[in-house]
């Protein structure tokens, strides 16, 4: 009978699983910087170096800030994991093209710092870092938030300066969804309206005034796309998000006798395609079950409707978000699974 | 088979890693001179001992018979004498007495082991015998299988019998090869449990990446009316008891409930070879097909063992050795196996696999956990429909009752969840922790270290 040896080797010992996908939060941050590059790309192509000058701000700042943050409160420094510069970025894609950079960059201190990093940093947050920071920034320089500038391309096209402009400045513009509040007036009143507001084409692809990030459409589906195929983005939330918005304003059209393209015009304006695909699916602040979600988008549909046709701001998708994430623990603590075989909940 | 292939929800996909022994043929390794013999080789009370130090024993000698109902017997996988009784760890942790045989080398057979008459076999005569012989649940759990033929009273009767081929672990081929190797067994006792339960269908489930023994299979079920060939898709856990009898039947085991609850009883493919070797030829269980595999094993393969066999020599004798300094022994497959500290564990009745890995595979590390950034993965990929992170929050704050509340004790531990999380949250480890503090009865209520704070 053989004694019982001691260990000859050193073995990892640990508890199953042995093995991991391999799936790591810096993997999927750079996934959604990815899938941003056509949005950074079309705002390039439509703002130009104004464009870059505000992204290289957030995106460096918000880094910068974070590793400060962390040194500070005593943490391990995290901005290999790209979170930082994925709020960075989508802060950047949120502001007006020729926003001043030093307005960017405290923008992206307000996102980093008051968003993110006092609550204990990344998976800690209530609101999204990103809309925290575009609204603190909203509320504080409202004059410059709202100062929108032709793309490059449109400014050459007579028709694409509106009469609804209502600032002096020769090369300002109304985003699509000041143009559409015209419109309404004018659908309500039974005139035509024809000049007022731009085509459809040229809202969807992006020629038209906003935010850096915003308008090209099919830019951030191809990156919201790519987002759901790499497994990071679950459907549900932009297809609920977007539907709901595009019933209620379909119904609200219709009852008001407006034209058929109101429900589309909203579904392709403004920050609805960003927020839906990019904003509301950030993985801190939204629910983890897929009822939850659900839920969340819908409520995200129907808050973004209201605020865009009942509210004095024309733009609903950031509040609604910021609105929405802080019903997101309520969802999560009543919205809950039942086991396979059908376990008592809480 | 052109049916769309069977499966449940969730769950995960892994790369299968098989290639290394899946078409290795079973060999048999050489019996060693010494076997060790756990007491508690299976679920429920240990075996007793009737056997002596010093007793001459034959091959297949009962040496320890069931100490309880929920127990089974065990019998000498050599010849030979008993030398000691020695108390050894398992690969699971727990410590149990071992029968010590040092061999003769001359594997005299018991001679009450003679084939039996057809005639003989009764229902009764299964189910007694499914116990006397030592046949336990050999896909791991290794719950006594006499146990399921004896369904409690309020339990509808079984229609179903399932024989689980599925064997969704990575690096796993042992039950591939029992399903290549003794396809006449495994139908043979699928035959026997249908006999001893009433049950009217008997179905063996093989996953799409076996197509070699589902063609095997479904050839030979061909004249058998009662019994069918189910494929099942490719994903993890699809052979767990649960998801397996939902692709299977469609029917959903209600929450602490056995598969007899909704009249099925599911069995392991190697099960069913024991039983029928128990039943016809009366020879109890012995031996069983273990692979041994990962990158350090120098002839990865699928190796017929002695029961009671260490690691250590199935490894030297049959697998040549293995190159390198191990990083990690893992005793079962990669999902759901123990990490063990040596070789020096003996082959029990659950053990399908011991694997083997140096440094360079990436087994080699444990990554460091980071926080929970609610990706919801965990929940996404949970074949229990339970909501991990939320558990595992509860468990670390010892809040037993929330974690009672949210089913952890419905955990089926598969670890999916820890598989798929981008923060390398150990969180079926973290589950498993909280199950044992709240004491498996889900109420949290009376166990000791209820109140430890940390």
């Amino acid at each position: 009978m053989e004694p019982i040896k001691e260990p000859s080797c050193l073995v990892l010992l640990s508890s199953s699983p042995h093995i991991h996908s391999g799936h790591t939060i810096p993997a999927a941050m750079r996934d959604v910087i990815i899938a941003l590059i056509p949005a950074i790309l079309a705002a390039y192509y439509y703002f130009r170096l104004s464009a870059i000058s505000v992204i290289l701000a957030c995106v460096i700042s918000a880094i910068i800030f974070e590793a400060i943050c962390q040194k500070l409160m005593g943490k391990p420094i995290t901005t290999y994991d790209c979170s930082a510069a994925v709020t960075g970025l989508l802060l950047a894609l949120c502001l007006p093209p020729s926003f001043p950079v030093s307005l960017a960059i405290m923008g992206s201190f307000f996102a980093i710092v008051i968003g993110k990093m006092v609550f204990g940093g990344l998976g800690c947050n209530v609101f999204n870092p990103a809309h925290l920071g575009r609204a603190i920034l909203l509320a504080s320089y409202p004059q410059q938030m709202t100062t929108w500038v032709l793309p490059v391309t449109a400014m050459n096209s007579v028709n694409a300066t509106t009469s609804a402009t209502a600032t002096a400045d020769a090369v300002s513009s109304a985003t699509p969804l000041v143009s559409m509040r015209i419109a309404e007036h004018l659908w309500q009143a039974g005139q035509q309206v024809t000049t007022q507001i731009p085509s459809l084409w040229n809202l969807f692809i992006g020629n038209v005034g906003g935010s850096l990030g915003e308008t090209c459409v099919p830019a951030l589906l191809v990156g919201g796309l790519f987002l759901i195929w790499r497994g990071h983005v679950d459907w549900r939330i932009p297809f609920f998000y977007l539907a709901t918005v595009a019933l209620i304003t379909g119904i609200y059209g219709g009852m008001r006798g407006y034209d058929s393209i109101f429900p589309l015009y909203h579904l392709l304006a403004g920050g609805l395609m960003i927020g839906s695909f990019f904003m509301a699916t950030d993985w801190v602040t939204s629910p983890i079950t897929k009822r939850g979600r659900i839920i969340y988008a819908i409520g995200l549909g129907v808050l973004t409707a209201l605020i865009r046709l009942r509210g004095s701001y024309v733009e609903g998708v950031c509040y609604s978000i910021l609105m929405m994430n802080m019903v997101t623990p309520l969802i999560d603590k009543y919205v809950c699974n039942t086991s396979f075989g059908g376990g008592a909940k809480k | 088979m052109s049916s769309p292939k069977a499966t449940f929800l969730d769950g995960i996909h892994i790369p299968p890693n098989k290639s290394l022994t899946e078409g290795q043929a079973i060999l048999k390794c050489p019996a060693p001179d010494f076997v060790y013999l756990p007491l508690s080789m299976h679920i429920g009370a240990p075996a007793q001992p009737v056997v002596k130090l010093g007793d001459k024993v034959k091959m297949g000698q009962v040496i320890a018979t069931a100490g309880g109902f929920v127990s089974s017997s065990i019998h000498a996988s050599i010849s030979g004498m008993v030398t000691g009784f020695q108390k050894r760890y398992l690969p699971n942790g727990m410590m149990s007495n071992c029968i010590v045989i040092k061999n003769d080398g001359l594997d005299t057979l018991s001679e009450d082991i003679k084939p039996r008459e057809e005639s003989e076999i009764t229902p009764d005569l299964i189910r007694k015998q499914l116990q006397e012989k030592g046949i336990v649940g050999m896909g791991g759990a290794t719950f006594p299988t006499h146990v399921k033929y004896a369904p409690p009273k309020d339990c509808p009767a079984i229609d179903t019998i399932i024989l689980n081929g599925i064997e969704c672990e990575p690096y796993v081929t042992s039950d591939h090869r029992v399903l290549l190797e003794y396809p006449l067994e495994i139908i043979q006792g699928l035959k026997y449990f249908m006999l001893a339960s009433g049950a009217k269908k008997g179905v063996i489930a093989i996953e799409d990446n076996k197509p070699d023994a589902i063609a095997l299979l479904t050839n030979l079920v061909e004249k058998e009316p009662n019994i069918e060939v189910l494929v099942c898709a490719e994903k993890y856990p699809q052979g767990s008891e649960k998801q397996l009898v939902y692709a299977s039947t469609g029917r959903t085991i209600p929450d602490r409930g056995l598969p007899a609850a909704v009249g099925v009883v599911v069995d392991n493919v190697a099960t069913a070879v024991a039983t029928s070797r128990a039943i016809k030829e009366n020879m109890p269980l012995i031996e069983r097909v273990v692979t041994i595999s990962g990158n350090a094993v120098n002839k990865p393969g699928n190796y017929l063992v002695r029961l009671g066999t260490l690691y250590s020599h199935v490894v030297e004798k049959a697998a040549d050795g293995y190159k390198g300094d191990l990083a990690r022994i893992i005793s079962g497959g990669p999902m759901m196996g123990f990490a063990v500290n040596s070789l020096d564990f003996p082959i029990i009745k659950g053990s399908g696999a011991v694997l083997l890995f140096n440094h360079e595979s990436g087994f080699a590390h444990v990554p460091v956990e980071e926080t929970c950034v609610r990706c919801g993965h965990c929940v996404d990929v949970c074949p229990m429909f339970l909501e991990p992170t939320v558990i595992v929050q509860d468990v670390k704050k010892r809040n037993w009752d929330d974690a009672a509340n949210a089913s952890i004790h419905a955990c089926i531990e598969c670890g999916s969840c820890a598989f798929q999380c981008p923060a390398h949250i150990p969180l079926v480890q973290y589950i498993r922790m909280g199950k044992q503090f709240i004491g498996g009865k889900g109420d949290g209520g009376h166990n000791p270290f209820y109140v430890i704070k940390k």
